[in-house]
């Protein structure tokens, strides 16, 4: 497959080497060339006029459902949706069956992605099979290829256990991902406030999440590890981890698309493609989310991609899974926020495509020459309806069936291979 | 009158849906119905030939019996089919249910269920129209409808009184139903309760929160209890019942400081003793038995408007 481009008239945004230009990029064999560097006759042309030429994004919080849950996506499925959507990066959530905490099913999920169309870098679990008890085996996972560690979707309720997991993530250089809720508030179903009182359906409050946020910077302070806070839906989080960068603790955090533009109102109908954990949160917490974007609080945005069959789906509120997918959607929704005024194209190359590799410690998130040529190109205007049958996921899941988006990912690109053009599948 | 004339709601999910004239218009029709239960043949023809199917996910017999009255006494034939439910297949088991019902057409279906929303879900699924009877912790229309309409039978209107809503809001669905119906027909609703059992955001819904029992019943024109259970799927809610009855009970005492003609309603069953002492329960001020006679009508007038409209 060629790997080698000349992408021309586009505008280049790359803020690791604070470069904002309209100009060319040559791609050579894969790897990004020097800037003075001339292109080998008859290298392909890209013309990108008008479009946005970016390192190429990660979605740092996805469920790829394999192994155990084929039904509902796989590897190469959830990979093809990750093109789609403009990554060429996904770190995989080890809520699998079995789960990712041990060596061997990170090798077979590594070795199941080798024929993928996006990188996929496998988090392991804290705990052993997820059950919150004892420790998985961290230098085994990073040794196999895990890039972090997270009991996401199954929050680790013994503090000891954390305490001990942030120290011995430390020695091994892996980040620990905190889905951060105390379980006891957590029994509901959607969001605690007026319309949890008018649904009459059983609520969560912004406080489970975020006392569990705060536990998490209390230890990781107190040990002087990193961590990552997965996922933030409240003003109340934010707040905490605002403070606690201030105080110097070493937490980065990151949110998802939906509580940035969703809203609890989103549930009048009881629409199961509305439910997911943490829940759509209220319009002051989406305000407070928004605005911890704009102002460095949050630094990455992540799908939380979670596909689910009409057989989770298509049932009463009460017993219908949590989860959305979202890798598909990610960029149009935050594109809204660029045009919306909230912060500029840079920023949203930073939330990205950036963060989001510095966070995992990936080689990827910059255009410098010499690197893998993982590219996005991003047409900001395209404008089009998510209607059910442009899903590329095996899931239908999402709370944006059939709304009109404006921009998508015109190319996808990992090691100057095409895996993903606009209107080509 | 054509049946269902004016009358645009082809399903009845809750109270919410409903303007000030539709309620009119629903009252009015059980008003027109409630003779023919004084009959000396309480069986009129208007629904001959349709097919009413009561599907009952939760146990209760004071509502199935009473949409099976309402439904023989308009002539329908009516099925009821009670099924269990377990909360690992509770939704799979409604629409399976729902797809084998629509099979056999049937006109309308009644459903009861612990989830709320489930009759939203249903209506997706059928083609028959769908009334809610009780879903969840969300709402119980026809039971806000019956009280409304007992009400009004003795107020003449239901504009500028005061209701006085005691004890479990956050768990109860008649609760909802009532604060949306009495709010939309000009009432004052005011409640009150252990902090433990009032929802947060319960003023969003028209209903304003009380600070102390005697502020909730001043001057009130209807004082409704509602049933208490001291604890839920391990929510420790209340430390005993005998403490609430001291604390948030409806005693006669209690009950001075309502207007002299001031009702006493109960959607049952009534824990006597703990939310009402036995004397104000069995009072000439109470109302509950009304309500179970005006329960009939409104049923009556629900199945015969939804009809118009299938
Ligand atoms: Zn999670």
């Amino acid at each position: 497959m060629n790997n080698s481009w000349r992408i021309t008239n586009g505008r280049i945004i790359d803020p690791s080497t604070s470069t904002d230009r309209i100009g060319e990029l040559l791609i050579i064999d894969g790897i990004i060339a020097a800037p003075d560097q001339a292109p080998p006759p008859g290298t392909p042309v890209i013309d990108a006029a008008g479009c946005w030429v970016v390192p190429g994004l990660t979605d740092m919080h996805v469920h790829l459902r394999e192994p155990g849950e084929e039904y509902k996506e796989d590897i190469l499925s959830g990979a093809r949706a990750a093109a789609a959507g403009g990554f060429t990066g996904v770190a995989c959530m080890p809520n699998t069956r079995p789960v990712n905490d041990c060596e061997t099913v990170t090798t077979t999920i590594l070795a199941r992605a080798a024929g993928a169309s996006v990188r996929v870098y496998p988090v392991g679990a804290v705990s052993k099979g997820g059950e919150g008890k004892q420790l998985a085996e961290f230098a085994a996972l990073k040794t196999a290829g895990a890039v972090a560690v997270s009991d996401d979707g199954r929050p680790v309720h013994d503090a000891q256990l954390m305490r001990r997991a942030l120290e011995y993530a430390r020695d091994f250089g892996l980040i620990v991902i905190s889905h951060s809720e105390e379980a006891a508030l957590s029994r509901g179903v959607m969001h605690e406030g007026a319309m949890s009182t008018r649904l009459g359906l059983k609520g969560i409050p912004a406080a489970a999440e975020s006392v569990m946020v705060y536990r998490e910077l209390a230890l990781a302070e107190w040990v002087g590890a990193r961590v990552h806070i997965a996922h933030v839906s409240t003003e109340m989080s934010v707040d905490l981890i605002r403070r606690a960068k201030d105080r110097g603790v070493r937490v980065t955090a990151e949110t998802a698309p939906h509580y940035f533009t969703l809203t609890d109102e989103a549930l009048v109908d009881y629409d199961t493609n509305m439910k997911m954990n943490p829940p759509l949160r209220s319009a002051a917490d989406r305000e407070a989310i928004r605005r911890a974007l704009a102002d460095g609080t949050l630094d990455a945005i992540a799908s939380d991609h979670a596909p689910h069959s009409i057989l989770e789906k298509e049932t009463v509120f009460d017993a219908a899974a949590n989860g959305i997918i979202g890798l598909e959607t990610v960029l149009p929704l935050t594109l809204a926020m660029v045009r919306a005024g909230l912060f500029d194209a840079k920023r949203l190359v930073e939330l990205l495509a950036v963060y989001p590799a510095a966070i995992l410690g990936l080689p990827a998130g910059t255009l410098q020459a010499g690197v893998a040529a993982d590219v996005t190109i991003i047409d900001p205007d395209a404008e089009y309806v998510y209607s059910v049958d442009r899903v590329v996921s095996k899931s239908r899941n999402s709370p944006f069936l059939d709304w009109r988006l404006q921009g998508r990912a015109a190319w996808s690109m990992v090691g100057g291979e095409v895996r993903h053009r606009a209107g080509q599948g | 009158m054509a049946p269902g004339m004016d009358f645009t709601h082809r399903h009845i999910l809750d109270m919410h849906q409903f303007a000030r004239e539709d309620i009119d218009h629903i009252l009015n029709t059980a008003d027109s119905f409630k003779e023919i239960s004084s009959r000396p043949i309480k069986k009129v023809p208007t629904l001959r030939g349709h097919t009413i199917i009561n599907l009952f996910f939760e146990p209760s017999t004071r509502t199935r019996l009473s949409f099976e009255v309402a439904a023989k006494r308009m002539s329908a034939d009516t099925f009821n089919i009670s099924a269990s439910t377990s909360s690992a297949t509770k939704g799979e088991t409604l629409i399976d249910t729902a797809r084998n019902i629509s099979a056999m057409h049937p006109d309308i279906i009644v459903l009861r269920h612990s989830s709320s929303g489930a009759p939203h879900l249903l209506s997706r699924h059928v083609n028959a129209a769908v009334i809610n009877a009780g879903d969840g912790a969300h709402e119980h229309p026809s039971q806000g409808l019956l009280d409304l309409m007992t009400v009004k039978e003795h107020r003449g209107s239901l504009a500028g009184l005061k209701i006085a809503i005691i004890g479990d809001i956050t768990h109860s669905r008649v609760a909802r139903s009532n604060i949306e119906g009495f709010t939309t027909m000009g009432s004052e609703v005011f409640v009150y309760g252990p902090s433990t059992l009032i929802p947060h955001g319960i003023d969003n819904l028209g209903a304003t929160v009380c600070t102390s029992l005697e502020q909730a019943v001043r001057d009130a024109d209807v004082v409704m209890t509602l049933r208490i259970q001291r604890e839920r799927q391990n929510d420790p809610l209340l430390p005993s019942l005998r403490e609430y009855a001291r604390y948030f009970g409806i005693t006669s005492e209690v009950l001075s400081l309502a207007r002299p003609d001031a009702l006493i309603m109960h959607p049952g069953p009534v824990n006597r003793g703990v939310e009402l002492t036995p004397d104000v329960a069995d009072g000439a001020r109470s109302v509950i038995l009304d309500q179970v006679t005006n329960g009939v009508a409104v049923r009556m007038a629900l199945l015969y408007l939804v009809m118009g409209n299938a």
